[in-house]
């Protein structure tokens, strides 16, 4: 009933569709995403007014394009709804955020960000969640990073003891209490290459 | 005014024409400079400066690896930035190299308080995945390690944040209840925390004897300790003042934000996964979901505790079940599944022969994927696996509960007392495992 309804209301956006597993799963263009999980938010027919979970999937064949998961849910009507956009990695990986409709997307989208590289275009604040900001080995969930990392070992334990533990607030944190001018000129400069310089 | 006329103010407080205890007003006294009669103006000493305060991350009350960076005027929060990830793992890496049930063990480290439930969510992952039909002496079982782990995992969250809040006693009390069901676990897994429980298509061990008289006699004995913790907390003046009315969400707040499990119910939304989505034929149990009315700390203490009554219930009633279903198979007769006994694999070519496709190849379910979710303590956990029809998955992804309330947490800080934070922080009930995974 909802695919349908999504056809007639986006037409060709709506690539395709399958129920895999008693799941139904819908594939949208990425330029229509938005508006179609807008759409399925505020139709009263629909009312998918839960994000259950954001996430990405990286197949291991590399032809294949890297899909971003949007799992919604009706908590009146009781159903469950899975939307995907196909991204081709040889573009830019970008989508629309859906903050703007779900505010429990700020993490779950810094987390696919964090761990896709993927940006989400619109997020307010599109940082690294689970790894630290200086982290420079890359985005760990994807195919081609290795389960040890891009680093030998001695280069991360090296790293890690280079770490300096006064960088540990963030700039934005730093002028919230203006404590940044007081700081010592030479940790000054640190932060303000954000201590994250090395290898990118 | 100065400070000393206001202390003198406070010690004597003396009375109002009208016979009214004089309220004195606090902390916009300070000095007494010309600048200080000005309306509105405040003394630097008294707050017209942000402040920063870092707590954590080794801090007891953060219940685990979680920094916060609070940003602070006088002792009200303007804002909450925490940071996490000090406990990543990378769990849903590490289940793309290993075979399906070589993931539940990792499953055990990622919410550490209640191991047996996430066992069971994978499993019933998986065979959502391979659409396999379990036992339903299996289904009894994981009724029951589900309903143990909600115990404990309650247990924690109230004791812990009784000290939080400063109430010693009942956190000796629900460590003592739990220390019984962790004894049962022990007896039936051989491990306290690291339980691995399940296998798909089964479970990994059995009951042993005297499992049910233990859980009979816990069943029999545990909503004692429980009323005496309601003595202790729901009238409880201090109890009432820290919880109620502090790091309210309202019902659309608790939807927009994702909130799953005890902290969506505290906001007045009717949903639970056991009974709007059931699995394990929860539908046929008798069991009741509370529902809270302001969507605040308080209301979250309720509904934990009220939902550890419940899951006595719901045990009591599967022991009835698992005593009719006594000799019945336990787990799905399929060789490609199950790996036979150790001696037929030593004794018959052909259990050999299925024990060595077992171990060395896996279980290769088709090519497709599912998202199962189960209600666990802590909210919402669903296991999203996706596979390319190999037998490790492509994808495994963890739909975390706790990180996704603990996401709220911001929104809930802003502008509450600086002490409220740990109260808060407290009612979400995190566990870093899970949160940074």
């Amino acid at each position: 009933m909802t695919v349908s309804a999504l056809r007639e209301a986006f037409g060709s956006a709506i690539v395709r569709h399958a129920v895999i597993c008693g799941d139904t799963i819908v594939w949208v263009s990425r330029d229509r995403i938005h508006d179609a999980l807008a759409w399925l938010q505020a139709t009263p027919d629909q009312d998918y007014n839960y994000l259950t979970d954001i996430t990405a999937v990286e197949y291991r064949d590399t032809e294949r394009p890297l899909e971003i998961v949007w799992q919604l849910r009706s908590l009146a009507r009781k159903v469950d709804l899975r939307v995907k956009v196909a991204l081709d990695k040889r573009a830019p990986l970008e989508v629309p955020t859906c903050w703007d409709l779900w505010k429990g997307a700020d993490w779950l989208e810094r987390e696919v960000y964090d761990m896709f590289g993927v940006t989400f275009t619109g997020h307010p604040d599109l940082r690294r969640i689970l790894m630290w900001e200086t982290y420079a080995e890359g985005y760990p969930l994807r195919k081609d990073f290795p389960l040890r990392g891009h680093f030998s070992r001695a280069e991360q334990t090296r790293q890690a003891l280079a770490a300096n533990p006064e960088a540990n607030y963030s700039l934005e944190e730093l002028s919230i209490a203006e404590a940044y001018h007081e700081l010592p000129k030479e940790m000054r400069e640190r932060l303000r290459h954000g201590e994250r310089g090395f290898l990118k | 005014m100065s400070i000393r006329t206001v202390e003198m103010a406070l010690s004597t407080p003396g009375l109002d024409a009208e016979g009214r205890p004089v309220q004195v007003p606090l902390g916009v006294g300070g000095r007494d400079t010309a600048e200080s009669r000005i309306p509105g103006h405040y003394d630097e000493d008294f707050g017209a400066e942000h402040m920063l305060v870092n707590i954590g991350p080794q801090h007891p009350a953060t219940h685990g690896v979680l920094r916060l960076v609070l940003e602070l005027e006088g002792e009200t929060v303007k804002r909450c930035i925490p940071h996490i990830g000090y406990l990543h793992s990378g769990f849903e890496k590490l289940g793309e190299y290993r075979q399906y049930n070589q993931i539940i063990p990792l499953t055990d480290r990622t919410d550490y308080l209640s191991p047996m439930a996430n066992n069971v969510c994978l499993a019933l992952a998986a065979e959502k995945l391979m659409g396999i039909e379990i036992t339903e002496r299996c289904r009894v079982l994981r009724v029951i390690a589900c309903e143990m782990s909600r115990i404990i995992s309650h247990l924690v969250w109230l004791g812990t944040t009784g000290i939080d809040l400063g109430a010693f006693t009942p956190f000796l009390w629900s460590f003592q209840e739990r220390e019984r069901i962790y004894n049962l676990q022990e007896a039936w897994t051989g491990a306290r925390l690291t339980t691995s429980l399940t296998r798909v298509g089964g479970m990994m061990a059995d009951i042993p004897d005297g499992f049910e008289a233990g859980l009979r006699e816990f069943t029999r004995t545990f909503p004692n300790t429980l009323r005496e913790v309601d003595t202790m907390f729901t009238r409880n003046a201090i109890w009432c003042g820290r919880t109620q009315g502090v790091g309210v969400l309202t019902a659309a707040e608790a939807i927009n934000y994702s909130l799953s499990g005890p902290m969506l119910r505290a906001s007045a939304v009717d949903y639970d996964v056991r009974k709007d989505r059931p699995y394990l034929g929860y539908e046929t149990y008798d069991f009741d979901v509370a529902i809270g009315e302001h969507g605040d700390i308080y209301d979250r203490y309720r509904i934990r505790l009220e939902e550890m009554f419940q899951a006595n219930r719901i045990l009591e009633q599967a022991l009835d079940r698992l005593a009719a279903l006594k000799g019945a198979p336990l787990n799905v007769d399929d060789p490609r599944l199950i790996l036979p006994p150790k001696r037929r694999a030593m004794s018959d070519m052909e259990a050999m022969i299925y024990h060595f496709k077992q171990v060395m190849e896996g279980i290769k379910p088709p090519v497709g994927e599912a998202y199962m979710g189960i209600e666990n303590p802590k909210g919402e956990l669903g296991y999203y696996f996706v596979s390319d029809g190999s037998a490790k998955p492509v994808r495994w992804r963890i739909r975390p509960p706790a990180f996704i309330n603990l996401a709220s947490l911001p929104k809930m800080c802003e502008g509450a007392l600086l002490s409220d934070v740990i109260a808060i922080n407290a009612s979400v009930d995190i566990v870093m495992g899970e949160v940074d995974r």
